[in-house]
């Protein structure tokens, strides 16, 4: 295991813990504290351009890099605050536009266990996350591919059933909404299948499915990730147009993930994950990893 | 702890406090009042046309006499009308009557925003042309770039105008009463005013569009068919107009516009595009005298956009002679001032400021959009809804606007490929833009000169509003040099062209008999 552990690290399986602890099925105990940082890094050279996946001479690979801050509070055992904070940074490899770099949204949720039972020797539970993100600064979002974000303020709910068996497996499925706020751009006037004479962009709202399953223990873990993200409206860039914010973005991703804690470091967790986009609609076909670190406060251990 | 789960819950308070759950978009300019003008301008029958030589020029029949069984007929079908009018024609009504010239003008930005495409890249790295014949095969025709689109706006705006001088020139001369006028029992859905009814100009401006619009656009003629039907027959529905005067203005639009349209048969556009040979003897002329020339930053290389569109005939001057308005030669790519220019270019452009990447964008109208020329006439839309101008003087604000607009382009195309000077990125790989690089060479800005020469006419016509049209123009080109793609000079000279040209539309709005 450990072997398969050191390979996972090596060939660049860091995480994707942005939104780890919103997404897995874990609990910090009342008053501990886990803080995290984490890197994350996302390219493409493909994209769908509706449903046509294309290159671009002019924009190259488009990368986009992320660190973010993020917190995970035990205000009960059953209910967990978390926050998150990342900065973005985008470059094109080819072409002459510029890339952006700035702070992103501010995501803040709650998150709480609704149900908890004991099930063929493991625990079964369903759990609720509850949080909104808004943007921190006035970065540019109609700039796609290029822009740090789009802008929007959202309002998420999700639905967790999750499991943990006597023998560490583990799995989880959940279910998002994302509604999410319309857009000020700095454009009068723009076109999306009609011409609208307005600063403000309607953003079509989201959803999110996502399942997870492999071992989970404490001192590691190792999963295997699948997911679908669906706008849920939305138009397709027409033939060599750009990108814009209200395009109908759908994207499949499937991933793993890994994560270690350091008994020579006090469990310092160093956690990894990568993504491969696999089918999409006005997105790129991105491949995604992450690394992390994440540190846990407290004199109980997490779980 | 408690202190954490309050903030939390704040925080998703004031979340939900931010979050519109109405997403519904109001949007500028689109819900207006009707249009009721001051002033009819009445004696817009002695006003110059453009193509027309007299407002005659093309006949029209006398209407049936106001006593006649058919036209008593026709107003009691009218009548009949209004109070059957459904409510997709209400819906007609209300979107029409804010102004006919002014819904087609809107109408067009849209056309040329849905085509400001342009060509992807074949697979074997060439390019497609799209082809006006074969208008839905991709490349899908047309690609309406800012010198085909300132030439559909002129041209959309010219037959316009000179059909409706044409018409009040046949009202005056019938002097045929509105349907409501003739019956007051019609209880009118628009407001009534003393103008003539035959040929109704709403007929009149949807026939000039049918034909210009149809031949610019000929992929979209079901949609533009649709729009005509409405806008030649809401003033039945309106109580406004009987059938005779919407078939006579129909037919009096379309026959102007199609002297109009022969102009633009006629010129040169077609050419405009050129060939390989004429690309490379562009970039030869510019070797021959020592110089850099400019080559096309899109990957795969694309071929100049509309090389020759600088032959195309202009509106307001003669083609010979061009070199008036022509600026003179920028400082050569080898030179110690080019230098400076480029300097200046890198130190104005800057990434991080905030509010230069709003000017940028706000100003970039590029891929996708109705272009420098149709934010022009939007804002003329703002300003010809806001002076209520009649339906003949909105005409003509629109086609000097546009002709000066069109003569930018010829005069900004001419000058680019007369001195082919290359974009600030491939003279210095490290200048990274913020908006697209237009495909053809940098001096003189089409958005400087565009800008310019629209601000000319439009300060003339609305001397109101001078100041903040000069303020716009200088935006619009500081602008490009802030997005990195143009040097200072380009925006110099493209004022000082544009400023020529609007000059030109100046002088003839002063001799046209409008004011």
């Amino acid at each position: 295991m450990k072997q398969l552990l050191t390979l996972l690290l090596l060939s660049g399986m860091f995480l994707h813990a942005s939104a780890q602890s919103l997404t897995d099925g874990v609990f910090m105990d009342k008053k501990f504290l886990c803080v995290g940082v984490q890197y994350n890094h996302d390219a493409w050279e493909e994209y769908w351009e509706g449903d046509l996946l294309r290159k671009n001479g002019n924009i190259g690979t488009v990368s986009t890099q992320s660190a973010a801050i993020m917190a995970n509070y035990g205000i009960f055992n059953r209910l967990n605050v978390i926050a998150m904070l990342p900065v973005v940074w985008t470059e094109a490899s080819a072409g002459t536009l510029t890339g952006q770099r700035g702070l992103q949204d501010l995501t803040l949720a709650l998150k709480y266990k609704a149900y908890e039972t004991a099930v063929l020797g493991g625990k079964f539970s369903a759990q609720v996350v509850a949080g909104a993100s808004l943007p921190t600064t006035n970065y540019v979002a109609d700039y796609l591919p290029l822009s740090i974000g789009l802008h929007s303020k959202t309002l998420f709910g999700r639905g967790i059933l999750h499991y943990i068996g006597e023998k560490h497996l583990t799995f989880l499925l959940s279910g998002t909404y994302i509604a999410r706020s319309n857009v000020d751009i700095d454009r009068t006037s723009y076109y999306t299948t009609q011409q609208i004479y307005s600063t403000e962009v309607e953003m079509p709202n989201a959803a999110q499915f996502a399942f997870r399953g492999g071992y989970y223990s404490f001192r590691w873990g190792a999963e295997l990730l699948a997911e679908h993200n669906a706008t849920l409206g939305g138009f397709d860039i027409r033939r060599q147009d750009m990108p814009f914010l209200s395009n109908n973005m759908d994207a499949t991703r499937v991933g793993a993930q890994a994560f270690y804690r350091l008994p020579f470091l006090a469990d310092l967790q160093v956690i990894g994950t990568v993504m491969q986009t696999v089918q999409g609609r006005n997105v790129g076909k991105s491949l995604t990893w992450s690394a992390g670190v994440t540190k846990f406060f407290g004199f109980a251990k997490k779980q | 702890m408690k202190k954490i789960a309050l903030f939390a819950a704040l925080f998703l308070a004031a979340s939900f406090a931010f979050y519109a759950c109405d997403k519904e978009i109001t949007e500028n300019l689109t819900t207006l009042n009707q249009l009721t003008p001051a002033n009819q301008d009445l004696n817009a029958k002695n006003w110059k046309p453009v193509v027309l030589l007299t407002p005659d020029e093309v006949a029209l029949a006398a209407p049936t006499a106001a006593n006649s069984a058919e036209y008593t007929q026709e107003v009691a079908d009218t009548k009949n009308a209004v109070n059957n009018a459904t409510a997709a024609q209400k819906e007609a009504i209300a979107y029409w009557s804010a102004g006919s010239v002014l819904r087609w003008n809107e109408i067009l930005r849209e056309l040329v925003a849905k085509h400001n495409l342009a060509p992807a890249p074949n697979a074997d790295n060439t390019y497609s042309f799209p082809d006006a014949n074969n208008p839905f095969n991709y490349p899908t025709f047309p690609f309406a770039n800012p010198p085909y689109s300132a030439r559909a706006y002129a041209y959309a705006a010219v037959a316009q105008y000179d059909a409706l001088v044409a018409a009040w020139h046949y009202k005056n001369l019938y002097n045929r009463a509105s349907a409501y006028n003739t019956d007051a029992s019609i209880a009118a859905l628009v407001p009534k005013n003393a103008l003539p009814g035959y040929p109704n100009e709403d007929a009149v401006a949807a026939g000039a569009a049918f034909v210009i619009l149809r031949n610019l656009f000929p992929g979209d003629t079901t949609f533009i068919n649709e729009k005509v039907a409405e806008a030649a027959n809401y003033k039945k529905w309106a109580g406004a107009a009987v059938s005779s005067d919407i078939s006579a203005g129909l037919t009096l639009g379309k026959a102007v516009a199609n002297k109009v349209l022969n102009r633009a048969k006629a010129d040169k556009m077609r050419f405009a595009i050129g060939s390989a040979t004429i690309w490379d003897s562009l970039t030869q002329s510019a070797v021959i005298r020592g110089e850099t020339p400019w080559i096309s930053l899109d990957s795969p290389k694309r071929p100049p956009m509309l090389p020759l569109f600088g032959q195309v005939r202009p509106w307001l001057f003669a083609a010979t002679d061009i070199a008036v308005v022509r600026p003179a030669a920028p400082p050569s790519t080898k030179s110690a001032e080019f230098q400076a220019q480029l300097a200046d270019v890198k130190r104005q452009c800057d990434p991080n400021d905030r509010e230069k990447m709003r000017i940028v964008h706000y100003w970039a109208d590029g891929t996708g959009t109705y272009t420098p020329p149709g934010h022009w006439n939007y804002f003329a839309a703002e300003l010809v809804y806001k002076a209520q101008q009649s339906e003949v003087r909105a005409a003509r604000t629109f086609a000097l606007l546009g002709m000066s607009l069109m003569d930018a382009g010829i005069t900004c195309w001419d000058t680019k490929y007369f001195y082919m000077v290359p974009r600030p990125t491939q003279v210095d790989p490290d200048i990274k833009t913020l908006t697209g690089v237009p495909n053809f060479p940098a001096y003189t800005s089409g958005h400087s000169t565009f800008s310019w020469a629209a601000a000319t006419i439009l300060a003339h016509i609305f001397p109101a509003d001078a100041a903040n049209l000069s303020k716009q123009a200088e935006e619009a080109s500081i602008s490009r040099v802030y997005g990195g793609i143009h040097y200072p000079m380009d925006c110099d000279a493209g004022k000082f062209s544009g400023q020529k040209i609007g000059g030109f539309a100046v002088t003839r709005a002063q001799t046209d008999g409008a004011e």
